[in-house]
């Protein structure tokens, strides 16, 4: 009986993790077009690299919310089959990050700040992505951002999947719905690779503290959005929730000009991390 | 309908990689070529086989040898070590991953980093190992990364950077992707003063690392047949079911495809380095042989005694305070990331 009860605790968190795992990937949540559809009906989506190509996996474009024009970049993996596909599942080429790139700088020009929205399984692992540059891709997404003179701020709204969501996440602030994950990998991938078996998927879930509470504690993450009990489904709803805190965000991040706000973000991303530092005194005593 | 089997971009390979040559095979026998090698002919050449030219794996330390004049490296001050901030587990616990990379590398991290010369030009030098957990990228390479970078913006020295990396470091979760955004922004401080940077990509050099500093060199060099690509040969054909052509996502395709500058042989990387540095500060580049360093020439001691103290004590985030921008105002709370 205490052995049960003893394996329940240690079961009941693993399936917490899993459980927010599936609602983060539930394909009834709302997506990027779900928010910017929610947030102006006019929305205008801006579409290709002027490079090469237009990925479907990320969208982006102009919106006026209340009042103020505002660039929305983000990962749209698709509802049904038929859209999953057309967008790859929401898992961008290099194409989509150079698109997100020049949006976000296009923004930058005009003062324009700027709101992502993540919702990726990752960059695609594919032939082609990688002969484009997927690599620089991403970290050259990253640098622009860094370089932006406007403020960002992003929003992790289902699966921040590795280095294809934090391409569109080095803004200002970022915030998490309640039942968004976050993560360096897949709890299948990991999974596959610490225990040789990705049905150990819900472990691995809890150990990388994937959930927003968790991320919030690590120091990754400025805010978690509350989702109504049984997840995020109704995008009006969760629109108005993420443009409340996008606007509070935005209130600090107007009273900085753009040099403060560059310099903020480099010294945001500087403090990421977890370290033990060791010497440095011997040499001089 | 669900996604297809995750997509791993920048998942970490601690030890995941099939070590396809470490070393020639027990049989003294060059595992590219098959021609007899021994262990002594592979130490006298860099651990480059000297009859098909195929790179085995190179330690930290051998490679610093291999880069820098001779005597002229200093390590920096501090070591940065990482902690289990997740309390992660799987088989074993993280902290005796850590502690038995310790062992068997005798590093702090998979980063080892400080300043030289090369060819007679001061650089602040990082050298990833790949015996240390697969050299991922965890917040202890991430802060020294950050702080070499300091250190170069502090005594105007170019940055030269090494890497051997599967990729984030899978037990550190969050905060490992984190120190792909960390090493951007660390970068920010170098190009808003014009310091050059160069790195050299070695075996393997994939994920996180490829996707974050090393694609954001100014020049990019890559040793031969090095393995270059953000998501690795094995996750592209589970996910595209795929087979994968010969020679994909080595360094000559990279080179292919525009992804990298040159692919330079071990021997020669010292000389092609110096070649770029001397170059891009709008020098004449001639080719010295390696001659004993002229110790005056060196950066003062002193000085650097006492500010290696003052660093000892201070995080990137506050030195990065202090340097970024055109204002150095510094002072200010701490970041409180550091423990």
């Amino acid at each position: 009986m205490e052995d049960h009860l003893e394996e329940l605790k240690n079961r009941r968190p693993s399936e917490l993790a899993w459980k927010t795992v599936q609602l983060a990937r539930d394909q009834h949540r709302p997506q990027t077009l779900d928010y910017t559809g929610a947030l102006d009906p006019q929305f205008i989506e801006l579409r290709g690299d002027r490079l090469s190509a237009d990925d479907k996996a990320v969208v982006g474009g102009l919106a006026s919310l209340e009042g103020r024009t505002v660039m929305i970049i983000g990962h749209q993996k698709g509802h049904d089959l038929k859209e999953r596909q057309l967008r790859n599942f929401g898992m961008p080429q290099p194409s989509g990050y150079r698109k997100a790139q020049r949006l976000a700088l296009l923004a930058s020009r005009f003062g324009i700040p700027v709101l992502t929205l993540i919702d990726t399984p990752g960059a695609f692992p594919g032939v082609e992505a990688e002969q484009g540059g997927q690599a620089a891709a991403i970290a050259e997404t990253m640098r622009v951002f860094a370089r932006l003179h406007v403020p960002t701020v992003a929003f992790v709204i289902g699966e921040g999947g590795s280095g294809g969501a934090l391409a569109l996440g080095l803004c200002d602030r970022v915030y998490m719905l309640e039942n968004s994950v976050y993560s360096v990998i897949s709890p299948e991938g990991c999974a596959a690779i610490l225990w040789r078996d990705a049905t150990e998927a819900p472990r691995a879930a809890e150990a990388l503290r994937l959930t927003a509470a968790e991320t919030l504690e690590l120091g990754v993450i400025d805010g978690v959005i509350p989702e109504p009990r049984r997840g995020a489904r109704n995008s009006r709803l969760m629109a108005r929730r993420l443009l409340r805190s996008f606007q509070g965000a935005l209130q600090e991040l107007d009273g900085l000009d753009s040099a403060e706000r560059r310099r903020a973000r480099v010294e945001k991303y500087l403090g990421m991390g977890r370290y033990k530092v060791v010497g440095g005194h011997a040499e001089v005593l | 309908m669900h996604v297809p089997p995750a997509a791993e971009p920048s998942a970490p390979a601690a030890g995941v990689r099939e070590d396809k040559a470490a070393a020639p095979d027990d049989g003294q026998l060059c595992r590219n070529c098959t021609k007899p090698l021994s262990e002594k002919k592979l130490r006298e050449n860099l651990r480059v086989c000297p009859q098909c030219g195929h790179h085995y794996p190179l330690g930290s330390w051998e490679r610093i040898e291999s880069l820098v004049d001779e005597d002229t490296f200093s390590a920096l001050d501090a070591q940065v070590y990482a902690l289990d901030a997740l309390g992660f587990f799987d088989i074993k616990p993280y902290e005796e991953r850590l502690r038995e990379a310790r062992m068997e590398t005798g590093l702090a991290d998979a980063l080892v980093a400080g300043t030289c010369r090369i060819e007679g030009i001061p650089v602040a030098l990082g050298v990833m190992d790949f015996r240390f957990l697969g050299g991922s990228m965890g917040a202890a390479v991430g802060e020294m990364f950050a702080r070499l970078v300091i250190r170069a913006v502090e005594d105007s020295l170019p940055l030269v950077v090494c890497t051997a990396s599967g990729g984030a470091r899978m037990q550190e979760g969050i905060l490992s992707l984190l120190q792909m955004a960390k090493t951007t922004v660390a970068l920010e401080m170098l190009s808003e003063r014009r310091l050059p940077f160069v790195c050299v990509l070695t075996d393997p050099t994939t994920g996180g690392v490829l996707a974050s500093f090393a694609s954001l060199a100014d020049v990019i060099i890559a040793e031969p047949a090095a393995l270059l690509c953000f998501a690795g040969p094995r996750v592209i054909e589970q996910t595209t079911k795929e087979k994968l052509a010969e020679g994909f996502g080595l360094a000559e395709s990279n080179m292919e495809h525009g992804q990298l500058d040159l692919i330079v042989p071990r021997g020669e990387i010292r000389q092609r380095v110096a070649q770029v540095l001397t170059l891009l500060r709008g020098g004449e580049y001639r080719h010295e042989e390696p001659s004993q360093p002229d110790a005056s020439q060196l950066p003062g001691r002193g000085g650097q005694a006492r500010r290696a103290f003052a660093r000892a004590r201070e995080s990137a985030v506050t030195a990065g305070r202090r340097l970024f921008g055109r204002d150095s105002s510094g002072g200010g709370p701490p970041g409180g990331a550091q423990e």
